[in-house]
């Protein structure tokens, strides 16, 4: 019988003793918080490093290409991209999809995985939140051009016009103007205010080194925040609003993504499935950029401390879980075109099988099924260039899905008068192929300008920010 | 007459410390006072005596503005100023309304709690006593500071600092207003 004092734990747990496992450590070596800041600032402080100048100015050479297609796009018409009846959404909205779940991950990890008390979270958030936003701006350029006269995108948002005429809310499309554009804001409010703290630090050790400049930009953005703890008190409580509201926002941005197709009436997008399956493709291709972004900035920055072979292992099992998730969606839309008897449902998913586009569905399989079933194995979780490889396949399985689901329904659509077959013009695929660089423009300057970790709460999360434990004292 | 400092600020080298002085200054009765920390420790809220945080009323204010703007916009938009024919639907439900309500919700409640939390923490404050504390950016790395006001009415020189001292506190400094 369990005795008075644990009487709060099963019986059972002393027939059966379970092993004492330690929990995992969050930062290595019991670093102290001196160290912390000092590690994380001084990425930013010390001298720009070559491999830095190298890689920005390839990426703007990359970049480029997207400035070279728009540009093009702009000039001529919408019609240089390779979109023709029956397919009038292809790269464009696949592009658009693909990096909008990108995104996705920075989100869960700043905000769901915050309600959830995932402390693991501390040392990925500030990056993956920064990846969110990126992604964001690089998703935002494709439906913005594909409206084919972009001078009158700002039809999309509800401003008066000479017309006198609103917009149609009730379509999809437009729902998706105010979750896209609800979710860039809240991201990038939710990414500066968890900025806020440590920008703070980076003026005061600017002032400091005499560099009165940067200590003035770093300042004016700090708002003059002090540390003080009435301050803490409403700024915790306001981060944890943030994640909750920002918790079902991501989970509506893509439900609402997905309603693009759902609510239409073709065979292979009008299936309920379609927000779930959304959300967890969308988090599944953000764990893949995530570790494709963060394992080589561990390795450079030896950040091995801070991002922990354990940090690596949860993100791995969730890449794990949200893709064998997938893999269980695929099947379901399978068994539902069986079940549900509609010969055009039935066709479009054998289509998508053994039709056409057949390629891209097994390089999507392949990619999204059978790559994360890796990660059930700790030999693979710790070998860091398999997980990074795996992550590349991640991302590729993850583009062929949007572009299998978007292009074989419209390709092979009601009348087979019309059917036909799409090809990308060199226009589409400049665009694309621009926006990583594009994105990575945007990466290089934010983890050369900023503080990649948040040094606040990495500090809150290691032993000796624990008041209650009484032999917190600060090693150096 | 010599200005009259802000205040006296006594430095801790843990969390632990930290919590221990703040119980003893909240205990002797001091109002206008408050720890600097480099991050948030738990617990320390409650030895303080700081209330729990309202940010949470602008954050429902917000997201009910959030709602009621856009069920409403939707309304006006679609059904009142310009009434849009789109497949014999009704010109207003509530349903097809939900969606951008719904992002609208929380868009307008993350600039509610935002705008609540920098109101409620007055900020932006770019000058203020304590940022010219010569070692305040300890403050924002590894150390602890408690700081308490002069004008609070319990503040004594000498009496206060002799509770710093016995609170634990190192280097009692005078700050300037």
């Amino acid at each position: 019988m369990a005795h008075a004092s644990d009487h709060a734990a099963p019986a059972v747990l002393n027939e059966i003793k379970p092993a004492e496992l330690p929990r995992a450590k969050l930062v290595e070596n019991d670093r102290s918080f001196a160290w912390i800041t000092e590690k994380v600032c001084s990425i930013i402080e010390g001298k720009t490093p070559t491999w830095w100048w190298v890689c920005f100015i390839l990426a703007c050479f990359v970049a480029s290409f997207t400035v070279a297609g728009i540009t093009y796009l702009v000039a001529t018409g919408v019609g240089v991209w390779g979109h023709a009846n029956p397919v009038n959404w292809a790269w464009d909205i696949v592009n658009f999809v693909f990096w909008i779940g990108i995104g996705h991950a920075g989100t869960l990890i700043s905000a769901i995985l915050c309600l959830l008390r995932q402390k693991w979270r501390t040392s990925i958030n500030r990056a993956a939140e920064a990846m969110t936003i990126f992604a964001v701006v690089c998703a935002a350029i494709f439906p913005v051009f594909h409206v084919g006269r972009v001078w009158f995108a700002w039809y999309l948002f509800p401003i008066p016009n000479a017309n006198y005429i609103w917009q149609n809310f009730r379509s999809p499309l437009e729902w998706d103007v105010f979750a896209v554009s609800t979710y860039g804001t809240v991201s990038v409010l939710f990414w500066y205010v968890g900025l806020i703290p440590d920008l703070a630090v980076l003026r005061d050790r600017f002032f400091r080194a005499g560099n009165k400049l940067r200590s003035a930009i770093y300042g004016f953005f700090a708002m003059g925040w002090r540390g003080s703890n009435r301050h803490w008190s409403n700024y915790e409580m306001a981060y944890l609003i943030l994640a909750g509201v920002s918790t079902p926002l991501v989970l509506s941005v893509h439900t609402i993504v997905s309603f693009d197709f759902a609510v239409s009436l073709l065979p292979g997008w009008h299936t309920t499935i379609f927000p779930p399956y959304f959300v967890a493709g969308a988090i599944f291709s953000g764990f893949g950029m995530v570790l494709t972004l963060m394992l080589p900035l561990r390795a450079i920055y030896r950040l091995e401390d801070l991002i922990t072979q354990y940090h690596i292992d949860c993100m791995c099992k969730i890449t794990l879980a949200t893709g064998t998730i997938v893999g269980y969606a695929y099947g379901m839309e399978f068994f539902i075109a069986w079940y549900g008897a509609n010969p055009y449902e039935g066709f479009a998913f054998i289509n998508r099988a053994f039709g056409n586009y057949a390629w891209a569905y097994w390089i999507m399989i392949g990619c999204n099924v059978i790559t994360p079933q890796f990660f059930w194995f700790r030999k693979v979780r710790e070998n860091t260039w398999l997980v990074w490889v795996l992550s590349i396949f991640v991302n590729v399985g993850m583009w062929f899905e949007r572009f299998v689901i978007i292009v074989t329904s419209l390709a092979r659509d009601f009348l087979p008068s019309s059917w036909g077959y799409y090809s990308p013009s060199i226009v589409e695929i400049f665009t694309f192929f621009g926006t990583f660089g594009v994105f990575s423009v945007l990466f290089l300057l934010f983890i050369r300008f900023l503080p990649i970790m948040p040094m606040a709460e990495i500090k809150a999360v290691t032993p000796q920010a624990d008041a209650h434990a009484g032999h917190g004292h600060d090693k150096h | 007459m010599a200005a009259q400092p802000y205040g006296l600020i006594a430095t801790f080298d843990t969390p632990a410390d930290v919590m221990h002085a703040a119980e003893k200054v909240r205990d002797a009765g001091y109002k206008s006072w408050d720890c600097i920390t480099p991050f948030p420790i738990h617990g320390l809220d409650k030895a303080m005596g700081v209330k729990r945080s309202i940010v949470p009323r602008f954050s429902l204010a917000g997201g009910l503005i959030g709602f009621t703007t856009g069920m409403s916009m939707i309304w006006f938009m679609n059904s009142y100023d310009y009434p849009l024919i789109v497949g014999g639907k009704p010109f207003f439900s509530p349903l097809f309304a939900f969606p951008v309500s719904y992002e609208l919700t929380i868009l307008f409640t993350a600039f509610a709690t935002i705008g609540g939390m920098f109101f409620l923490n007055r900020l932006p404050m770019h000058y203020h006593p304590v940022l010219k504390y010569d070692q305040i950016h300890r403050g924002m790395d590894d150390q602890f500071f408690i700081v308490i006001d002069s004008r609070d009415p319990k503040f004594n020189p000498t009496a206060t600092r002799a509770l710093l001292e016995k609170a634990g506190g190192k280097a009692i400094t005078e700050l300037e207003a």
